[in-house]
């Protein structure tokens, strides 16, 4: 078989993955078109075959080679992820989980939304994805090339050339498929369709070698386990440390490789896939490392000593002439290799576009104003920074490749790549399981890993005097001994995978721990670490709560301005139809919704299905501007709020003072002018009271003056003029008494005397108030029989008013008044109680007001001051006097102390 | 003071004393048995690492059954792993399915469990 038949093979085949490929996208295209979900397409048994790109031509040439050279060893690269898929329920559905919750687009971006939405952590983590891949797309590269080798060892064959051909046209075939178009959710039908033919193609070519070295080679199992007990050699014996530490290291690497994690929860389209894939992944790979060991054996026995045992799998049938077998296993491992390239390249190309290419040009955009018109496309330019992505790594893959020598052994050099993406485990477990994990440790932990990593394992992994000088790798930097990359801190006779895991892991995690220890997470990162530790406790939707927020300030004018921006990213026809979508849900018609926060968070997440988390949110943040508001600043505002309220509290509390204050002003002020209004009627009243004797006294004086008068009629208009200068003469008293009383300059003239006595007196003088009717009195002499010390004369004026009212106004035929009296320590109470229709209600306020007079009749010649100067009179003798509803008739209560106790005057006061 | 909207519900912890009163703490047999197998499922790959791990204690010891043995024990293993993560798929990925489609009916997944 020679080159002419090889090249065209090998052509064949790609063209047979792009005919599939493109088949699928064009299936998927219709069935979108047509609003189907490409069923088939995205079926667990596509997402199961897809993930074999786990078994790369590592698994295809080296798994027996390394068999070969290390007896069972190789298991363990397939049993750490068959531990990881049977244990799903732990961590691959958190992980699925949340990567759809999060709409992540690759591992750096998971990670970068994790610890606070951070470009920074995106970027170490896309750099040392990039740094450890290299070596493993240089493995598939070495490997096409030696299976090249192999078949042509008699031509004259640069591998490096044809490494580097083969690197060019991979590399046209991913940016092809996997660049084809920026899908909302990064997920490439076509490319996956095809990685998962390769899949079968791959399993089909191992297997028929295996079946045919089992039962066409030996004689069934049975003789096959016959001949692997004859082969046995000595270095077949399993080492502890490394089997327990390479069965971790593959499982987690089946979670943080690159291409894994692409396959594995960015091209995932149900998470119940992931469960069908528990048992059907571990079944492939399974089924992948059944006949490694007979074809190892195999090839140890039947094949001339010195051949490269990681070529069994091509040389074996090669050799023992079975053409046709050989030109499967060729395409096999042909597919193994290309399938991990392409995809590898496709999920490095989007971390470095969205954490690398599109954040550098942003900044450098910054200052321009956003939508400038003339911009290019926004998906070219995404879509660019991928395509030249592509074509970097696979440079760099190349160069690797170039610079190793390309004669390693091809299982050391993939391991190489798994320690180094196990940089990220501890971040990656931080993330999905430790709310405390914050954003220094991840830095922290990645940077120190990746040192440690590259330090003791990439940079040696070149050979001495390569990249490290022979006397650096031998001595230690500086002839410091217990810094050898090969026995750090004096750790000696160790494996050197097994010493740089240790160690690389060992710090890394301290870092990571201890930075996460140290720091105090953003609250960008708290917000994302609830929303990742505890993803399950969040349904699905749309009431997660959101770690962005926007602010209603956004929403004016911009829905135009996103729309030109979503365009570019998402497509024309994409973009309008969210738009629309979602104008329609706003009620409102046409493309343009109003910017409401929700509607941002929604396709802030559109956007970040295809240029990740922290691109997408900084894209929309250009937009709406400074009037983004950050969780930071929705703490900021928190706070203020918090300020706020106290403000008015404060505000409220002293209102509230106020309001008290006026109402008590208000009180005052009707006071005052009620007081006002007393005074007005007052003056008025007393001139009225003055006027009435005055205006007769002129008259009857204007009469005497005459001269025609009769001596009878100037004796009767005399005792006219007399009568009412007495009465005026009397009110002027009252006036005068009241107003001494008021002010409480009254000199009280304290004597003893006893009750009884001064009612009688009272009575007495009563009786010359309208004589002509006879009142029965009603009084109990016994219980009257009280000492007083008091003023006396006050006492007996208030007791004659009250009497004398009585006899005024009551109205019976048989009139009679009833005295009561009662003493109840030390103060006495008596009672006025007569038997006429008493006092209506409404004016039983009123009787002790100046000049109240409740029928304005002149029968009493009283100005109407009589009860005031009475209550007056009972307030300076420390008692008072009272009306007394419903007793029959008026009722009047005068209570007063037995013993007027000598106190201060109310002026003194 | 512009009028900014405060998202309350987004605000960490905020709505979690609210919203889903307790996990009760007893289940009836459907919901228990349910629980069961997701711990049959956490549980799974713990066996599985202990017994891959197996073989590094025989080969430590002279004489030993040999990487033939060892291949044959391992395969056979590895064959029953398949087997019970396969048997314990199907339920699982029902209890999966209950719980993503609506989300109140079983809010809190797994509370009961390991989690």
């Amino acid at each position: 078989m020679t080159l002419n038949i090889l090249i065209p093979a090998a052509l064949g085949y790609v063209v047979f993955l792009f005919v599939i490929a493109s088949l699928a996208e064009r299936r998927a295209e219709s069935l979108r078109a047509s609003g189907r979900k490409p069923r088939f397409l995205r079926s667990p048994l596509i997402y199961t075959l897809s993930l074999s790109v786990y078994c790369t031509a590592w698994t295809f040439y080296g798994a027996v080679g390394y068999a070969a050279r290390s007896g069972l060893e190789f298991v363990t690269i397939y049993l750490g992820p068959t531990l990881v898929f049977v244990g799903w329920w732990w961590l691959l559905r958190k992980l699925v989980r949340i990567g759809k919750a999060q709409r992540v687009t690759s591992i750096a971006d998971l990670i970068s939304s994790r610890y606070g939405k951070s470009n920074a952590v995106g970027v170490i983590v896309t750099i040392l994805a990039v740094v450890a891949t290299t070596p493993y797309i240089a493995l598939q590269l070495q490997s096409i090339a030696l299976a090249f080798g192999a078949f042509a060892a008699d031509q004259p064959l640069a591998p490096r050339q044809l490494a580097l051909w083969v690197a060019v046209g991979l590399a046209l075939f991913t940016i092809l498929f996997g660049t084809r178009n920026l899908d909302a959710n990064e997920q490439h039908h076509g490319v996956v369709t095809a990685i998962a033919v390769e899949a079968v193609v791959k399993l089909v070519a191992l297997l028929a070698v295996g079946i045919w070295v089992v039962w066409g080679l030996a004689d069934g199992p049975a003789d096959i386990m016959a001949r692997i007990s004859e082969a046995e050699r000595p270095e077949w014996e399993i080492q502890p440390g490394r089997w327990l530490g390479l069965t971790f290291l593959a499982g987690v690497a089946v979670m943080t490789l690159p291409r894994m994690f692409q396959v594995l929860v960015v091209e995932n389209a149900d998470e119940s896939h992931v469960g069908v894939a528990s048992w059907a992944f571990p079944l492939y790979l399974m089924a992948m490392s059944l006949f490694v060991l007979p074809i190892a054996v195999a090839g140890l026995t039947y094949l001339p000593p010195g051949m490269n045992p990681d070529l069994f799998v091509l040389t074996l049938p090669h050799a023992l002439g079975q053409d046709a077998l050989a030109m499967l296993a060729f395409l096999g491992g042909f597919s193994a290799a290309t399938s991990m390239v392409i995809v590898a390249a496709l999920a490095l190309a989007t971390m470095v576009s969205n954490h690398i290419v599109v954040p550098l040009w942003l900044s450098t955009r910054r200052r321009a104003p956003w939508p400038v018109p003339e911009a290019g496309d926004m998906r070219g330019l995404v879509l660019n920074a991928r395509r030249l992505s592509i074509g970097v790594i696979l440079g760099l893959g190349y160069l690797y490749f170039a610079v190793s020598g390309g004669s390693r052994a091809l299982a050391a050099i993939g391991l190489i790549s798994f320690a180094g993406m196990a940089q990220v485990f501890p971040a990656l477990m931080g993330a999905l399981y430790w709310r405390g994990a914050s954003r220094l440790g991840a830095v922290a932990g990645l940077v120190v890993g990746a040192l440690a990593w590259l330090y003791t394992l990439f940079l040696p992994s070149f050979g001495p005097g390569v990249m490290m000088s022979a006397d650096l790798m031998a001595q230690g930097p500086l002839g410091i001994n217990w810094l050898r990359p090969h026995a750090l801190f004096g750790v000696e006779g160790m494996d050197p995978l097994l010493h740089a895991l240790f160690w690389s892991l060992a710090l890394n995690a301290v870092a990571f721990i201890a930075g996460s220890l140290l720091s105090f997470p953003s609250p960008v990162e708290r917000v994302q670490s609830a929303q990742f530790v505890n993803v399950f406790d969040y349904s699905r939707g749309e009431d997660r709560p959101s770690a962005r927020g926007w602010s209603r300030e956004a929403a004016e004018n911009e829905a135009e301005d996103l729309l030109a921006m979503s365009q570019r990213i998402l497509g024309g026809a994409d973009a309008q139809g969210f738009f629309q979508a979602e104008a329609r849900a706003q009620g409102k018609g046409g493309f343009l919704p109003d910017p409401t926060p929700d509607f941002l968070d929604r396709l802030e997440r559109e956007l970040a299905g295809s240029v990740g988390a922290a691109t997408g949110h900084a894209m929309i943040a250009q937009i709406v501007g400074g009037r983004l508001v950050t969780v930071d600043d929705l703490m900021a505002v928190a706070s203020e709020t918090a300020q706020i309220m106290e403000h008015s509290a404060q505000l409220e509390a002293k209102s509230e003072e106020l309001a008290r204050t006026a109402r008590q002003l208000r009180e005052a002020n009707e006071m005052l002018q009620k007081l006002s209004v007393q005074k007005d009627s007052f003056l008025s009243q007393i001139s009225h009271e003055l006027r009435t004797p005055m205006t007769s006294i002129r008259a009857f004086s204007e009469i005497l003056m005459d001269d025609e008068v009769s001596p009878d009629e100037i004796s009767r208009y005399a005792r006219i003029i007399h009568d009412e200068s007495i009465r005026l003469t009397r009110l002027l008293d009252d006036l005068l008494d009241l107003s001494v009383l008021e002010h409480g300059q009254v000199n009280l003239d304290i004597q003893s005397e006893r009750l009884s006595v001064l009612l009688d007196r009272a009575l007495m003088a009563s009786n010359s108030v309208q004589p002509q009717r006879v009142f029965t009195i009603r009084r109990q002499t016994v219980d009257e029989d009280i000492a007083l010390r008091t003023d006396i004369g006050r006492l007996t004026q208030v007791f004659i008013n009250v009497l004398s009212n009585a006899r005024k106004y009551c109205d019976a035929t048989q009139p009679e008044i009833r005295i009561t009296t009662r003493q109840r320590g030390g103060r006495v109470t008596v009672e006025f109680v007569d038997n006429g229709s008493g006092i209506p209600k409404k004016s039983q306020m009123l009787i002790f007001e100046k000049f109240a007079r409740l029928t304005d009749t002149h029968q009493a010649g009283g100005a109407g001051l009589g009860l005031a100067i009475c209550r007056e009179i009972m307030q300076n003798l420390g008692g008072e006097i009272a009306y007394l509803p419903g007793q029959g008739g008026a009722a009047f209560r005068v209570s007063f102390p037995a013993v007027l106790q000598a106190r201060p005057s109310r002026a003194a006061r | 003071m512009p009028s900014y909207w405060l998202p309350c519900a987004s605000l960490p912890g905020y709505d979690r004393p609210m919203k889903a009163p307790r996990a009760p703490l007893f289940l009836e047999r459907k919901t228990y048995r349910r629980r069961r197998l997701m711990d049959a499922a956490r549980i799974l790959p713990v066996v599985g690492l202990v017994m891959i791990l197996l073989p590094v204690l025989w080969s430590s010891s002279e004489g030993g059954i040999g990487t033939a043995g060892e291949t044959v024990y391992l395969f056979v293993l590895w064959i029953g792993l398949i087997l019970a993560a396969g048997l314990l798929s199907r339920p699982l990925r029902a209890a999966l399915r209950r719980e993503t489609t609506p989300p109140a009916a079983e809010a809190g997944g797994d509370r009961d469990g390991v989690s």
